[in-house]
Order: structure tokens, then C-alpha cells, then sequence
């Protein structure tokens, strides 16, 4: 249930953001879903892609700082209070989530959030038990 | 006001004859009584007979700063331990402090350069001196308090920080000359206007300035916003303390007391003796100094020097406000920091790689210090908290070997430049020309 993410670090400069994004265009890579957080300095651009081993690779040959971490990807009810219920599950069961970001899916009507959890397991774990959908590495793929 | 008139407006060729036997006297000093010295002197076959005019100080060897350390701690004393009876140190922050030792006849050779210092700087008996310099084996606290008793006026000895207090003071206590470093008189001022304070609500006169390079804007600056004239002192441990030179209300450069040290400018790069007017490294010999004499010390201030007589009566040289340093030696809120010490610090974190560069700015009044370095995959989460962790344990790292905060910035990899010269490791943003 584990979805890998990549994470690169991108300095706060002209055409950086722009030289990360070409690298990975170059490369036929598709970008599923996408966060920056933004410091005064730099930022921390958060990917899921289509390919992570290629994505990383061509990124790293171009200098860039690439890091892999596991994040979850769950489908939430495209309407008021729809992200809500499933924070709830998380916030009820004491799991942090250090940050998230969503995007819509094509195929779906529901919007698709994903999720970094301080305690991924347990994390997956109840938000089973309570019926979330959460996305495999093959749905989001297909996406 | 003149403090010392006899001295200080002592005609050039008199000045001179009495340098060259005070010269000749110290250099007997160090030769029998420093084993440094000694075998300084011998190595270059150099005798103290051999001095025989002004002009042949340039035969002598210099002595640096490294030397000094080596001697410590009091090996470069001149005298019989019993015979000192205070002793300072320079305010390195790590590694072993340069020592000053002073006999009794060296305070008060102190007290009267000190003294000579709050004169020109509008000091008399009637005056009261808020001495916000640090007291303790810093000397800009007791070289001003020195100077401050000898004159005759009083002495609010409230050594440095508490910014409050220092303002409940100088209203209360009706403080007419304030001695700290220039920066830290712009935040009082700042501080002053914040609590509505008017110039004409406060009774200071003039500032005693210095520790660190500042400029004539900021003099400016000063000026106006505390109603003082603001002037620049100089001095060092190494050589006695603050009072070395001083400015006068003419500002035309700093007054050097030449009767109690000889001053030369050097070429930075040749090291040759430099004329009248001309730019490079200050150079200065103690002529009086009994507990410690110093030969020829290479202070790396760039400065260039002045002999003609002054608007305000006096004849001592003067030196020119200093604009750099003739080492990578940085000054930051009166600190003393080398970049070489960051670089320690740097080498202590794992997977850092060790290119780095220190921005050195000053954005409002108080310097600012930048280290940035390049960030790698041990120093890289996707998360900012872990970010601003890693930030913090690397700031954290060099607050320890330098005693400063600094903000820390992480770079992409290969982008900060590389090792091929120090200099464009540090970018110093203030300007002091």
C-alpha cells in the first residue's frame, strides 16, 4: 500500500524548478502528482512519477539532491468535509501527518490526496479498518 | 582640549629624536630580557647597536600574532612575573588567546593614552562616561575606565548588553559620552526612537567608537540620530588597549600617541616600509612599554598614515580610518572570526561536503553572519521540519567553535565556489571604504 515518492531538493534560484521538471520531460517520465514547499532559500519539490528508479537516476546524473521515502495515496469523496473524514480516522488513532497535497485523477470523480504519515503502518493500518481507498502502485500508474 | 600638550603637539623633529631613543631603550629591553627576542634578533644577525636612526627599524624583524600565541602564556613578558600586576588577553574565541601583561608603569602609560583618547573626544572633568565596552580580560572596558579616572570625570562602569538598563541610565544618570562599538550605538539609537526618546532628551555630547570597522555614513548616521559627535578609537590588546589612537572632533584621521608607539605602514605583499599617505598594513613597535615590549607587530589593519599637523593643535601621526584587513580575519559584532574556524566546524558534520561560503552583511545595524554550504543526500529530507533540523544541528556546530549565531543556508551540490582562493569563501557584504 506503500506508494514511493521522490523528493528533490531545488534551490531557490532561476530555472531551477524548470531544469528538474525538463530533466524528467527528457526523459519520458510522467509526473502523477506534485508539491512544492517553499522555504526563503529553496524548496522541496515532492513527485510521484511513473517510473521512480529512471526518475531518480536522470536526476541525480543532472546534480540534483533526490530522496525516496514512502507516502500513502488515498481516494477521498470529491465534497465538503470528504478530506475531513479521513483526517479524522488518522487524528482518532494518533497518527501525525507531516504534510500532504492532492491532485484530481482522470478515471475518478474523487479527488486523490497524498499523504506522509509519521507512522505509515499504523497509518494504513486504520485507515483500512474504516474502508479508505487507499491506491496501489498498479491504480496509480493507470491513472 | 589638549590632555597632554607637551606631548602631543611636540614638534616632529623633537618627537622624533625622543622615538629613536625610546626605540633604542626598548629594543635593549626585549634583546635581554624576552629569549624570543633573543633569538629573533641573532637569527637575523641583527644587533640593537646596529639601530641607529628611525629609518633602521625596517631592519628588524616583524612579530605576528602566531608568534604571540606560542609564547603564551607569558613568554613574552619582560619582566619578572611579580612585577605585573594586571594582565589581558585578545578575545579569540578559540585556540589559544594572545596574553598582555602591564606593570605598574604600564597602566599608567594606558591611563594617560586613554586619557589623551577622551579629551579629543570632548571629555573633561565635568563629563559622565557610560562605558558600555565589556569589562574583563577584554581591555576596552578598563582601558576607557583607566582613562575616564585620570581624567577626572566620572565613570558609569555598565560594561556591555542589557539594553534596557543602559537606557534607563543614560537618562537617569545623565550620561554626557557614550563608549561602545559603533553598531551597538546605532541600536541604542533605534532603540532610543522606539521609546520616543529625542536627541534633546538625552545629555549625551560625543561617542568614543570603535572595535570594529564602520564608516563615514554610519558616522553620519550616529551624528544625527543621537546629537553626539561620534569618533573613531583604535587600539589593541597586543599593544597596550583602546587608546592607541583616537580621532579628534577635526576628523581627519586618528591620532596615534607616536610618543608611546612608533607607528609604520608595510606593503601587504612586500612587506617594505610604505610613505606618507600611501595604503597597506599598520605596523607597531611599543616604545615605552616595560612588562611586554612589542617589535614591529603586524597588526593587519589596513590604514595609510598622516604627519601633518592638525586643525586641532597636535602633531602625533595620524592613521586613517581603517578600511580591511590584510588576513581573511573577519570581525563580526566585535567577534573575532577566522573562516578556517567555520571550516572546523564544517568537518565535524557528516556528509557535509567541505565547500562552503560565509556572507558577512550588516541589513539594519548588527552584522549578520551566513554560512552556506551544499546540502548532499545524508543532508536532505522531503520533510521541512528534518530540514530545518539539519539547519540547526549545523548552526549549532559552528555557535560552539565561534560563539555566534549564524544563519545556516543549504545550496544544490557544485554550486558554491570552489577552494582556489579564500576570498571568494567569504563575501563581505558591509562596506568600510
Amino acid at each position: 500500500m506503500e506508494i514511493k515518492q521522490i523528493s528533490v531538493f531545488i534551490e531557490n534560484r532561476k530555472g531551477r524548478l524548470k531544469k528538474a521538471l525538463d530533466t524528467l520531460s527528457k526523459a519520458e517520465i510522467n509526473i502523477r502528482a506534485l508539491s512544492l514547499a517553499e522555504r526563503a532559500k529553496y524548496g522541496i519539490l515532492r513527485l510521484i512519477v511513473s517510473d521512480n528508479e529512471k526518475a531518480k537516476s536522470v536526476l541525480e546524473e543532472n546534480k540534483f539532491i533526490v530522496k525516496e521515502n514512502d507516502v500513502i495515496v488515498v481516494e477521498v469523496p470529491d465534497k465538503p468535509n470528504g478530506l475531513n473524514s479521513i483526517l479524522e480516522v488518522l487524528t482518532d488513532a494518533d497518527i501525525n501527518v507531516e504534510y500532504l497535497y492532492a491532485f484530481v485523477g482522470k478515471k475518478t470523480d474523487e479527488a486523490i490526496v497524498v499523504m506522509r504519515l509519521e507512522n505509515i503502518e499504523d497509518g494504513i493500518k486504520v485507515l483500512k479498518s474504516q474502508n479508505a481507498n487507499l491506491l496501489t502502485k498498479e491504480y496509480i500508474e493507470n491513472l | 582640549m589638549v590632555w597632554n600638550k607637551e606631548a602631543e603637539c611636540m614638534e616632529r623633529e623633537e618627537k622624533e629624536k625622543l622615538q629613536l631613543k625610546l626605540l633604542k631603550e626598548t629594543l635593549k629591553k626585549a634583546y635581554e630580557n624576552v629569549p624570543f627576542y633573543k633569538k629573533r634578533f641573532d637569527e637575523v644577525g641583527i644587533k640593537v647597536e646596529d639601530i641607529q636612526s628611525l629609518k633602521d627599524i625596517e631592519k628588524l624583524p616583524f612579530t605576528t600574532k602566531t608568534d604571540l600565541r606560542e609564547a603564551y602564556p607569558f613568554g613574552m613578558f619582560a619582566v619578572p612575573e611579580e612585577e605585573i600586576i594586571e594582565i589581558h588577553t585578545s578575545s579569540g574565541t578559540t585556540g589559544k588567546p594572545t596574553v598582555s601583561g602591564y606593570t605598574k608603569k604600564d597602566l599608567e602609560i594606558w591611563s594617560e593614552v586613554s586619557a589623551r583618547a577622551i579629551t579629543m573626544a570632548l571629555g573633561t572633568k565635568n563629563d559622565k562616561i557610560q562605558n558600555c565596552y565589556g569589562y574583563g580580560l577584554f581591555t576596552g572596558g578598563l582601558g576607557i575606565h583607566y582613562g575616564t579616572h585620570k581624567v577626572g570625570a566620572t565613570i558609569v562602569p555598565i560594561s556591555a548588553g542589557n539594553t534596557k538598563r543602559q537606557i534607563e541610565v543614560m537618562k537617569d544618570f545623565q550620561s554626557t559620552i557614550l563608549t561602545c562599538t559603533p553598531s551597538y550605538a546605532l541600536y541604542l539609537a533605534e532603540v532610543l526612537e522606539k521609546e520616543g526618546l529625542s536627541p534633546e532628551e538625552i545629555s549625551l555630547k560625543s561617542g568614543i567608537f570603535g572595535a570594529e570597522m564602520w564608516t563615514e555614513e554610519m558616522r553620519d548616521e550616529l551624528e544625527k540620530r543621537l546629537g553626539i559627535v561620534a569618533l573613531n578609537i583604535y587600539g589593541l590588546t597586543e599593544i597596550i588597549g583602546p587608546g592607541v589612537a583616537q580621532e579628534c572632533p577635526a576628523k581627519t584621521g586618528l591620532h596615534i600617541s607616536d610618543d608611546h608607539f612608533y607607528p609604520e605602514i608595510i606593503d601587504i605583499k612586500t612587506h617594505q616600509a610604505l610613505g606618507e599617505g600611501e595604503k597597506g598594513e599598520l605596523v607597531l613597535t611599543t616604545l615605552t612599554r616595560d612588562g611586554m615590549p612589542i617589535i614591529r607587530f603586524r597588526t593587519k589593519d589596513i590604514t595609510a598614515l598622516r604627519k601633518d599637523k592638525c586643525e586641532c593643535g597636535r602633531t602625533l601621526v595620524r592613521m586613517d580610518r581603517i578600511t580591511g584587513r590584510s588576513d581573511d580575519m573577519l570581525k563580526i559584532r566585535g567577534v573575532i572570526v577566522f573562516p578556517s574556524q567555520i571550516e572546523r566546524a564544517l568537518l565535524k558534520i557528516e556528509g557535509l561536503s567541505p565547500n562552503y561560503q560565509i556572507i558577512v552583511s550588516r541589513p539594519k545595524y548588527l552584522d549578520e553572519l551566513e554560512v552556506r554550504v551544499e546540502a548532499s543526500t545524508e543532508l536532505f529530507s522531503d520533510e521541512m521540519k528534518k530540514m530545518e533540523e539539519i539547519e540547526n544541528k549545523i548552526a549549532n556546530t559552528i555557535n560552539k567553535e565561534i560563539g555566534l549565531r549564524v544563519n545556516v543556508t543549504l545550496a544544490e551540490p557544485e554550486t558554491l565556489p570552489r577552494s582556489e582562493g579564500k576570498a571568494v569563501r567569504v563575501l563581505d557584504l558591509r562596506k568600510f571604504d
